[in-house]
């Protein structure tokens, strides 16, 4: 199944707030593999992809965080000049808007996924499959 | 259910007889008894016998919080020291505390009012009620001892504060009826389901009796859902007795004033003056029967309604609407009176975002600003930021749009607002006033 999860985690805008939760994650033993960051003045929305995902989000739940999971798609970037370009012109080539997105690198200058969030889950991702491209599935993380 | 139906139904005549014949003796009484008394009266002209109809009772002074401050401590007692039996005082956070003496007999009205107050909502003597309203000086507590007690309820008096041993006895007791702050009330489901993967739902508890703070409907219907339970509402205050001068009955539609013993007026909190019944003005009351500590005209200053039309439960006793504010709570912003409970409405009516608020003053350039922290809740929290500066704005519009002045909105963590095991304190004012 062609399908990722992003955390997602609401944080006051204040310092030390990304520093409880990359604590929380360091404890556990949990793998960063991507993150991003959208704030809105005094909030914002941290997302992580990690390699455990149910665990994570377990964890942020008990220690009484608005957190999320969200599905997404990981689509594969060839490493070189216009790379992410190619890829984004196929994906709204397909009618797909991206909501938000994060990176992730597997291996240092050799493969780089482009993870993101579509409006429709089903439906955009029929419309990326089987095109050539390849898509990162969750047996591949581990 | 009654447990005084006699006096509960009785013929509205024979009531307005029976409150002034008390009114008579306890303006006598106080005039005798009481020199603050006697020198307000002699300053007003007016002797106890002038007292002729009920509504003489507007040429008698007030008496305000300020009057019982500089009584204090024992300034307003009406009996010696040797027939007060116990003392309770008022939290005391704005100056010297209230206090209030209690003679047996008063004890005993206490208990009677509470008994009559629970009796109405279904209490019975095979309920379990666990209060968890502060013991000691507060009246709270004692004040639902009493009178559950009179009933023959069995009363757990787990009084206020250690939320998970709360839990625990409701559940291991089988606890069916509970009496305490509302704010604490939806604390210990947070706290049950959250902290202890408790179900408070699925716990023995029918009903429960809420006060001593203010509240809202949309409160009431969360403590309702949560619990799976009656909320019902008392009002009382230490100057009067403590909890029991009035509470709700099943139909939920205002509180019964035990008005054999009580006398109200609603009056114009700016002139004073006696407003007609059905307009929202402060609540003055007249204690009846007293002994220890008899008020004339104290003035409440909490904000409500009188109905007397008959109800549906069958009780012919006056009743007032849900406090609306409190004078005292009132907050002014650039010259707006505003109450927090609108405020509180206003956050609650946005659907999904837990009652959880605080309201931040500040003066930072010679202009107020009022700050409204909202906790984001789990249930609503959506993973997109556009999403949620949607119901920031939202928020910030219904709160504007209830108090009428600019309001600025902040979305807050989970569990990041201190909650109270008493009274919420909802505001916090930063303004530098002098």
């Amino acid at each position: 199944m062609h399908k990722v999860e992003i955390i997602s985690i609401f944080v006051e805008n204040k310092p030390g707030k990304l520093e409880k939760i990359t604590k929380i994650l360091a404890d556990s033993q949990i793998n960063i593999l991507g993150f991003s960051i959208t704030s809105v003045k005094d909030f914002g929305v941290i997302k992580i992809f990690v390699d455990k995902t149910q665990e994570a989000y377990q964890l942020f739940k008990e220690k009484g965080f608005a957190v999320a999971i969200t599905p997404a798609i990981g689509i594969e970037i060839v490493d070189k000049p216009g790379g992410l370009h190619e890829v984004v012109k196929f994906i709204s080539s397909k009618g797909v808007n991206i909501e938000n997105a994060l990176v992730y690198v597997p291996e240092s200058r050799k493969k780089a996924f482009f993870i993101f969030e579509v409006d429709n889950f089903e439906e955009s991702l029929g419309a990326l499959k089987n095109n050539g491209y390849n898509l990162l599935t969750k047996d591949y993380i581990k | 259910m009654f447990w005084n139906k006699e006096i509960e139904c009785m013929d509205e005549e024979k009531l307005r007889e029976l409150q002034l014949k008390k009114l008579k003796e306890v303006v006598k009484r106080v005039y005798e008894r009481v020199p603050f008394y006697k020198k307000k009266f002699d300053e007003k002209g007016i002797k106890p016998e002038d007292i002729k109809t009920l509504d003489d009772i507007k040429y008698l002074p007030f008496t305000s919080k300020m009057d019982m401050r500089e009584a204090y401590p024992f300034g307003l007692f009406a009996e010696p020291l040797s027939e007060i039996v116990e003392v309770h005082t008022s939290s005391g956070t704005t100056g010297k505390p209230v206090v209030a003496g209690y003679t047996r007999k008063d004890i005993e009205l206490w208990a009677e009012l509470i008994a009559r107050s629970l009796t109405m909502i279904g209490v019975t003597k095979d309920d379990i009620i666990q209060i968890a309203y502060g013991y000691g000086l507060f009246t709270g507590g004692l004040g639902f001892h009493y009178g559950a007690q009179k009933i023959g309820a069995t009363v757990v008096p787990a009084s206020a504060g250690n939320t998970r041993r709360q839990i625990e006895l409701m559940k291991d007791f089988g606890t069916t009826v509970i009496a305490c702050t509302p704010s604490y009330a939806l604390y210990l489901a947070e706290y049950a389901k959250e902290e202890m993967g408790i179900d408070p739902s699925a716990l023995k508890l029918k009903k429960g009796s809420f006060g001593a703070e203010m509240w809202t409907e949309e409160m009431r219907k969360e403590i309702e859902k949560r619990f799976g339970i009656e909320a019902y509402n008392v009002y009382g205050l230490t100057e009067i007795i403590g909890p029991g001068v009035a509470h709700e009955c099943p139909a939920k539609n205002g509180l019964h004033i035990w008005e054999d013993h009580f006398l109200v007026e609603i009056i114009d909190p700016e002139t004073g003056e006696t407003l007609p019944e059905g307009q929202e003005g402060e609540l003055v009351i007249t204690s009846l029967s007293r002994e220890g500590m008899p008020m004339i005209r104290f003035r409440t200053r909490d904000i409500t309604t009188l109905h007397r039309e008959k109800c549906d439960c069958g009780r012919t006793l006056a009743r007032i609407e849900r406090i609306k504010g409190r004078s005292d709570d009132m907050i002014k912003v650039r010259g707006v009176m505003i109450f927090p409970y609108q405020i509180e409405q206003a956050i609650l009516e946005v659907q999904g975002v837990e009652p959880h608020y605080q309201i931040v003053l500040t003066r930072p350039h010679y202009l107020d600003e009022i700050e409204v922290q909202v906790e984001m809740s789990k249930e609503v929290f959506s993973d997109d930021v556009k999403t949620i500066e949607n119901l920031r704005k939202k928020l910030e519009k219904r709160v504007e749009e209830a108090v009428g002045v600019r309001v600025k909105v902040t979305l807050v963590e989970p569990k990041s607002i201190p909650r109270s095991e008493g009274k919420a304190k909802r505001i916090i004012d930063k303004r530098n006033l002098k």
